[in-house]
């Protein structure tokens, strides 16, 4: 589409739609958010891009194709829930890691693993769905 | 606990994730597909071997333990389904690598199938209602895909009737969910069992239990509900016609033997029409079945609605209510899994070489190719329960246990049927193999080998490792007939399943 308006907004809030995606996602460990809902706006950021600019420079800021995203979620998932059972726990058990640097304690999890699994399914399923549609 | 429970869901997901990040290549595909369905055959067996020795397994997912968080249980019933599933996909496996073109394999055909048979398996294998209902949601978004990949325009018409019956099946499930948590505040199908006896209201308990009914019925394709099936099943590449046609009905066969012996038990249903009732519906779904092969003259179209007939059977064994008759109606599921997949697999194959389905424009088969005649042969007389192959050993216990009841004229209903199946399947053996070489046969007809060039061995080695599968379990039916006596018996005493997942009561 060929609009300045459209074109100057996009530029500007596709960082910020990108970072509020990533904010969700991490705020999503104790409160409401997560990686569903954190892949759903960081699509939505490329959803903008592509009515914007069009699929193909979409695909070119993506540099992954979304199904490879697909694909790598997928493989976060799997690994997430394999980890414990190299632990002989039961497959998806919870295992965390607490790493204290003194000012930024940092909570590790196979939780987040799974919920970056989720993050990259979600964006690259939307941004599939999009750019057929779009390219019909 | 056994940890190795979680291994036939994760091997198909990992195997589909691996086929997803290689799908550029289809020989890497290929070979992924194959040896992730080996893996997972042998993970089974793995399995099988605890579960025969040491009883019902269980696994309570991310350690949360039952009633709260997802149980997975593997008692023999499971076992077996899922040793068939695991065989399956080894044989469609091989077979997908001739007949699915590269167009398919570059839109994700094998992490579908994949993704698929972890769906099956899952439904297998679950201990939660609602997981359950999960299962099929990832079952048959897997296989609306996989109808609707190649776009083709009676493609499109099957897969819509398919998708949109089978998620009206699934939203009457919700609403059977929905009842029973209401009911007993909880989705754990042993702990369902414990407290399903003890509700008060049993109206309500009979009428989820119908509702349990129509929405399996729908997903196994029983009478009046089974009219979506021959209507879509004709309609993809064979490997996947196979799948569905072989595998995925069970699957609702399955989720019914499970609900109707473990939660719509005489002790939580108190009257005895819940069993007319699946009595009635398995003789009609019978007799409709074989009457429509009957009139049909399309090869793939015929095997449909055969198996909406053989789900007949599988529905009286459970109506039987006893040991015998559950008893036959696992081990028809098994032997109809492996018979009703092949004979889909050897219409593939009579296809390639005639260039059709429909049976009047087909003939010769047996003049050039006399081994596909044998092995058509086995699979449709093993389909019609000629002894000694398996079939006849299904249709014996049933028979047997039909007359123990006294109840003579199902009995004689589904002897009859039988008979009649016969009829549809000499109807394809005088018209594809015995008839007269027709007029207009593709160039190749009659020149290209079985084995040799042209690669139809691909075709032909799993459809023999079928047969000869049937041969063996006909020959040697009493150890998969004592395999089949424990799962029913473990069907039958709840108690020991209850107890597995929620320790001692």
């Amino acid at each position: 589409m060929k609009s300045l308006i459209l074109h100057t907004a996009t530029r500007l809030m596709i960082g910020v739609l990108v970072l509020f995606s990533l904010f969700l996602f991490f705020r999503g460990h104790d409160e409401p958010g997560g990686g569903f809902i954190g892949g759903l706006v960081g699509a939505g950021a490329f959803t903008l891009y592509a009515i914007a600019f069009g699929t193909e420079a979409t695909r070119k800021v993506l540099r992954i194709h979304p199904i490879t995203l697909i694909a790598y979620g997928l493989l976060s998932l799997v690994v997430s829930g394999l980890i414990p059972m190299f632990m002989a726990e039961p497959f998806l058990t919870g295992k965390w890691l607490f790493i204290e640097w003194g000012a930024f304690d940092t909570k590790l999890s196979t939780p987040l693993l799974f919920d970056i699994g989720v993050y990259l399914c979600v964006v690259g399923f939307i941004v599939t769905v999009i750019f057929s549609l779009e390219e019909e | 606990m056994n940890g190795l429970l979680v291994l036939p869901v994760a091997i198909p997901l990992i195997t589909a994730t691996l086929a997803l990040l290689f799908r550029k290549s289809s020989q890497l595909q290929r070979w992924i597909g194959v040896l992730g369905m080996v893996a997972l055959l042998g993970a089974v067996l793995v399995l099988f071997r605890d579960v025969h020795n040491d009883g019902i397994q269980v696994l309570q997912l991310g350690n949360w333990a039952a009633p709260f968080g997802i149980t997975l249980v593997a008692d023999m019933l499971a076992m077996l389904m899922l040793g068939i599933s695991a065989i399956m996909g080894v044989i469609i496996g091989i077979y997908s690598i001739f007949d699915i073109d590269r167009e398919r394999e570059r839109f994700g055909y094998y992490p579908l199938l994949h993704i698929l048979i972890m769906g099956v398996n899952g439904s297998f294998l679950t201990g939660d209602i609602f997981n359950l209902y999960v299962w099929f949601e990832v079952m048959l978004i897997a296989s609306f895909t996989l109808l609707a990949l190649g776009n083709s325009k009676n493609q499109l018409q099957g897969a819509l009737k398919y998708v949109f019956i089978n998620l009206f099946s699934s939203l009457i499930f919700l609403f059977g969910v929905a009842l029973l948590y209401g009911m007993t505040g909880t989705l754990n199908m042993a702990d369902l069992a414990v407290r399903l006896p003890q509700v008060e209201n049993t109206g309500l308990v009979t009428t989820v239990a119908m509702i349990f009914l129509v929405s399996f019925g729908i997903k196994s394709a029983i009478f009046p509900l089974f009219f979506w099936l021959p209507a879509s099943y004709h309609t993809p590449p064979v490997a996947i016609s196979a799948i569905f046609g072989g595998l995925l009905t069970k699957v609702g066969v399955y989720a019914l033997i499970r609900v109707f012996t473990l939660l719509f038990t005489d002790a939580s249903v108190h009257n005895d029409y819940l069993h007319h009732i699946l009595l009635w519906v398995g003789g009609f779904t019978m007799v409709i079945g074989v009457l429509g092969a009957a009139s049909h003259m399309e090869f793939r179209k015929i095997l449909s609605f055969h198996i909406v007939s053989q789900i007949g059977y599988m529905i009286m064994g459970l109506a039987f209510n006893t040991a015998m008759g559950l008893m036959g109606a696992i081990f028809y599921v098994l032997h109809n899994i492996l018979a009703k997949s092949n004979l889909f697999l050897i219409s593939g194959i009579a296809q390639r070489l005639l260039g059709t389905f429909e049976l009047k424009k087909m003939g010769g088969l047996y003049k050039h190719y006399p081994f596909l005649a044998v092995l058509f042969l086995i699979s449709a007389f093993a389909l019609a329960g000629f002894p000694p192959l398996s079939g006849f050993w299904a249709k014996l216990s049933l028979v047997k246990a039909g007359l123990s009841l006294e109840l003579y004229v199902i009995t004689g209903v589904a002897i009859l049927v039988g008979l009649l199946t016969l009829f549809s399947m000499t109807k394809i053996w005088l018209t594809a193999f015995w008839g007269t070489v027709p007029e207009e046969v593709p160039g190749h007809f009659g020149k290209l080998p079985l084995f040799g060039a042209g690669k139809l061995y691909i075709l032909v080695i799993p459809v023999m490792i079928i047969a000869g599968m049937i041969i063996l379990v006909g020959l040697n039916a009493q150890p998969f007939l004592e395999l089949c006596m424990t799962a029913a018996e473990q069907l039958l005493d709840t108690s020991v399943y209850i107890e597995a997942v929620l320790g001692p009561q």
